[in-house]
């Protein structure tokens, strides 16, 4: 066999075990998708109900002033909380949250804040130890399902650090939104201090009823917006999840479709070859064969 | 009617309660009165409870329905926690473990 020959053959097979790789990780990302969906979807309600209780509390009681909610003078540090994935082979999905906190860091820099980072996902945590930059916190090993105590962990990280008088005087969050199968956005939000996000029911329908509240209204904020917080970043966490699996779902359908494509150029090439092969044997068989009906001509 | 446990105490509220929003205490019971069907019992663990629009919602970080609580593993957690607690009279975890096993002991309708 020509050497070719049996190069393409060897190189069919590797992209041919690729593929099979791929196509397999594919199928897993995409029932993964399905349980993150899942586990979003039972995240909602909490979610929704604890907004809705903050939201309560603020619209009552005209006076609060939290230290979660102030706005601090002359803010100096900033923190950032990075969302990203532990494992890789899903596309851009973490150089796209990398980028947008990088942009992030140019335009609080700017603004003459010192940045700190907050990673959570090894991807993000190698990125930053590989740069030498000095992280103010970090969590691996649970974001493709992230419970409410990891969330609880973070946010307990980020308060008292917010708390703390040297601390940091804002945060923000980067992190992917998952907003189908197909379209996941990566979105920055400020966390603290706290923005109360009005949902749009209470503020058509309804006039947000008059509460009273066990003990006090302040003793209700301090132990409502940590939850808060905590929900905030639980349902990032959750929305990052899915959005992994969904982009590893469409970077691994793009290595099949690829490995796919290769294959049938390497066979072709290779039946090309083999054919080629033929031709050149049967062309010195015959030439072979005239040469030596020549020379018995010749000696008659 | 809904009885909860605040950090004020025990609450009951019944159709059109005022609205209101309160603290509940860490390992507290949660009883739901239904007509025609029986007592829904839960161990909540912290969180809230508000009522608003006739309705209540019980958010809580942990929480476990009466009927599903696994009693031999409650009691064991509790019997861990005491001994823990004997061991050390400041042990604060301790004692919020102990709280907690109690409730869910209490929301599966054992004595302790």
């Amino acid at each position: 066999m020509g050497a070719q020959l049996r190069l393409l053959r060897r190189r069919i097979n590797s992209v041919r075990s690729t593929a099979k790789i791929t196509r397999a990780q594919e199928l897993i990302a995409s029932s993964r998708i399905v349980r993150a969906q899942q586990r979003m979807q039972a995240a909602l309600p909490y979610e929704r109900e604890i907004t809705r209780a903050v939201t309560g509390v603020v619209s009552n009681a005209a006076s609060v002033d939290h230290p979660l909610t102030v706005a601090k003078d002359n803010p100096a540090r900033a923190g950032v909380l990075i969302v990203t994935s532990d494992s890789g082979f899903c596309g851009g999905f973490n150089a796209n949250v990398l980028r947008e906190a990088e942009a992030l860091r140019g335009l609080l820099e700017g603004r003459g804040l010192a940045v700190t980072p907050f990673v959570t996902g090894r991807k993000g945590v190698t990125w930053h130890s590989f740069r030498n930059r000095d992280m103010g916190g970090s969590w691996v090993g649970f974001s493709r399902k992230p419970s409410y105590a990891d969330a609880k962990e973070i946010a307990a990280m980020l308060i008292e650090s917010f708390k703390d008088e040297n601390g940091i005087d804002e945060i923000h969050i980067v992190s992917t939104e998952f907003v189908s199968m197909l379209s996941q956005n990566v979105v920055v939000k400020r966390i603290l201090p706290l923005e109360v996000e009005e949902t749009e029911a209470t503020e058509s329908t309804t006039i947000p009823p008059y509460f009273e509240f066990e003990p006090t209204a302040g003793d209700v904020l301090e132990s409502l917006l940590p939850r808060y917080v905590e929900s905030r970043i639980f349902t990032a966490l959750l929305q990052s999840a899915a959005s992994e699996e969904a982009a590893r779902r469409r970077a691994m359908k793009s290595a099949t479709d690829n490995a796919n494509e290769l294959m049938r150029v390497l066979t072709q090439q290779m039946n090309q070859a083999r054919q080629a092969e033929i031709t050149q044997e049967i062309s010195e068989i015959v030439g072979g064969a005239n040469a030596l009906a020549d020379a018995a001509a010749g000696k008659e | 009617m809904v009885i909860a446990k605040t950090v004020d105490g025990e609450i009951g509220i019944m159709p059109q309660h005022a609205p209101v929003l309160g603290v509940l205490v860490e390992g507290g019971v949660l009883r739901v009165k239904r007509e025609g069907e029986g007592e829904l019992v839960a161990a909540v663990h912290g969180g809230f409870i508000s009522v608003a629009d006739d309705e209540v919602s019980v958010l809580a970080e942990v929480a476990e329905l009466g009927s599903e609580v696994d009693i031999a593993a409650a009691r064991d957690a509790l019997d861990r926690a005491q001994a823990s607690i004997e061991a050390n009279q400041e042990d604060a975890d301790a004692a919020v473990e102990a709280q907690r096993a109690r409730a869910r002991l209490r929301a599966a309708g054992e004595e302790v």
